[in-house]
């Protein structure tokens, strides 16, 4: 009874949420790679169907031959949507790259805070987590307006005579980036650095190793499955961030997920967003395998 | 011997500010008198006045409401389940698949989420509308809540389980007695991460939603594309507050219950 019972617990606690993420996540990715094969019409919902279960298997095979890639070939025709692609990987690339510049010193300092101090000051990154990512996007328009805070408190110190343009160009999406994500960099190097043995910097310094270049022999190498994962974190969302191009760029920054927004929202044309969405994925899809053996790594650690 | 130096308190003291000061400057900007979002005329709390006059965001703050509660209780069951299946049954069928979709989510673009959740509901001839948003957030949330509570299964001693097995306990008995009272912090956190994350959401709701079934950040959103308005302000600096009400409360119980489990063990090695 005990055994059946065991059995019973152990396959629904993997089944429900494995059926529940078939169902709701991967499901879902087939169903946008055969719209994204379909034609646009004027319906509800707006395309033709490629084919139905009800089809049958041999209708299906019927069909195949059918497939219309021209939506696919819409978008290597049209430069706008590679220009998307391409200045979505830069932003998303760049922005990392600062997060991680600023992130680095943050959890390093945490990293080396009194131990009694740790917990708040962690408790401290993730707070801003908890307010709303719209919230705080919303908070730089205020900021970065021409007549905004920035601007006001530069020109009465006397910084510089005139506003700066800051809103509405890339600087503004590279800022609100690196603002929304820092705890997502910030909290994996933590993690990293916390755990870091520092009998080693003392030994290394103690046979001679300016500080410096124990930091780079040592510190920075241990710390690098943080510096991965912290990137990924960042990287990955970004390349398909749609509210901070949104908000704070302007009409000529061409990101992705913007693209797709309007395409579907604006032109209500889904077989293409469908498309923009599948490509999008692909490009994806090496960072998130990547990510995920890092994860899974680091469960390996820990267990 | 570890000396706090000077370049790592500068470091965490200006991130802090730069983490705090656009979330300080919302909040202070919301009592302000003019309608000026950012040249300061004097308190006043008209715009939070206004802001409960305002009958659209209202019913977008029930909505939401509604919808995170829901959502997040599914989630965290849903989440716990999955986090205990990658924990203790490390070898099953479609293991590697399982645990692809745990983490792709947390990292997946919203866009893509929230567009191959629509045509999936449009295949299945299902409603858009409160149902739709809802499913939608359980899904995304699931997979935080999974991370949470999975990073505390791993620190959990499994002997305590085996014993109580051993001990004729129930595996269904031995989850409700023996883990769930020691993984109920990371149970408790993963449910108000999934709640805020719920509560945030616009680019899936978007997607996912239906007439009536309008979210506080959709018309946030479709407010601040109009124009920034203190009375955005006033909506924002409430729902930090609420947020900050939460962390606080739950810093105090856990560090009560620190308090009362040091003093437990005093008492144990006491009476001994």
């Amino acid at each position: 009874m005990n055994k059946l019972g065991s059995a019973l617990f152990s396959r629904l606690v993997i089944i429900i949420p494995y059926a529940w993420l078939l169902f709701f996540f991967l499901i879902p990715f087939f169903i946008v790679f055969r719209i994204s094969l379909s034609t646009t019409a004027i319906a509800q919902p707006p395309y033709e169907p490629v084919f139905r279960l009800s089809d049958g298997i041999a209708g299906i095979w019927g069909k195949i031959g059918q497939f219309s890639f021209d939506n696919y070939i819409w978008l290597t025709q049209d430069s706008l949507y590679l220009n998307a692609y391409l200045s979505s990987l830069w932003i998303a690339g760049v922005s990392t790259l600062i997060t991680l510049l600023i992130g680095y010193p943050i959890a390093y300092g945490m990293a080396q805070a009194p131990r009694t101090l740790r917990p708040t000051l962690l408790m401290l990154v993730i707070l801003p987590f908890w307010t709303s990512f719209l919230i705080r996007v919303y908070a730089w328009i205020a900021i970065l307006k021409p007549e905004g805070l920035l601007n006001q408190f530069l020109l009465s110190i006397g910084v510089i005579d005139q506003p700066l343009i800051i809103m509405n160009t890339n600087w503004a999406i590279y800022i609100g980036i690196v603002y929304s994500y820092l705890p997502f960099m910030v909290l994996p190097l933590y993690s990293a650095l916390e755990k870091m043995d520092n009998t080693l910097i003392e030994a290394a310094q103690d046979l001679g190793c300016p500080q410096i270049s124990a930091f780079w022999k040592i510190t920075f190498p241990l710390s690098i499955p943080g510096v991965v994962a912290g990137c990924m974190l960042v990287f990955i969302p970004a390349v398909g961030e749609f509210v901070i191009p949104d908000l704070l760029g302007g009409s000529q920054t061409l990101m992705i997920g913007k693209t797709l927004w309007n395409e579907f929202n604006a032109n209500r044309d889904w077989p293409v967003s469908a498309a923009v969405a599948t490509i999008l994925l692909l490009i994806l899809v090496v960072p998130i395998v990547f990510f995920q053996n890092a994860q899974a790594k680091a469960e390996e650690q820990g267990r | 011997m570890n000396t706090w130096s000077r370049f790592n308190i500068v470091s965490v003291v200006i991130g802090f500010s730069f983490l705090y000061l656009p979330i300080v400057l919302l909040v202070v900007f919301s009592f302000n008198e003019s309608k000026l979002v950012t040249v300061w005329a004097g308190f006043s709390i008209k715009w939070y006045v206004s802001l409960f006059q305002n009958q659209g965001l209202m019913d977008a703050a029930w909505v939401t409401i509604r919808v995170a509660l829901i959502s997040a209780t599914v989630a965290t069951a849903l989440g716990t389940m999955a986090a205990l299946a990658l924990t203790r049954y490390t070898r099953f069928r479609g293991r590697l698949l399982f645990s692809g979709m745990v983490y792709a989510p947390l990292v997946m673009p919203e866009v893509i989420t929230g567009l191959s959740l629509l045509l999936l509901f449009v295949a299945i001839g299902f409603d858009r509308g409160f149902v739709t948003v809802t499913l939608a957030h359980i899904t995304f949330s699931m997979c935080f809540v999974t991370v949470v509570v999975q990073s505390r299964l791993l620190s959990f001693d499994r002997s305590i389980e085996e014993a109580a097995m051993d001990l004729g306990a129930t595996p269904v008995k031995t989850f409700l007695e023996v883990t769930l009272p020691v993984i109920a912090p990371a149970v408790l956190s993963g449910w108000m991460l999934a709640l805020t994350l719920s509560l945030d959401d616009l680019v899936i709701s978007s997607f996912t939603s239906g007439p009536g079934a309008t979210t506080l950040p959709m018309k946030i959103y479709s407010q601040v594309r109009l124009g920034v308005t203190p009375e955005i302000n006033a909506a924002c600096t409430i729902l930090i507050g609420f947020v900050a009400i939460g962390v606080i409360i739950a810093s105090i119980m856990t560090k009560r219950r620190e308090v009362q489990r040091q003093r437990d063990e005093q008492a144990a090695f006491a009476g001994r």
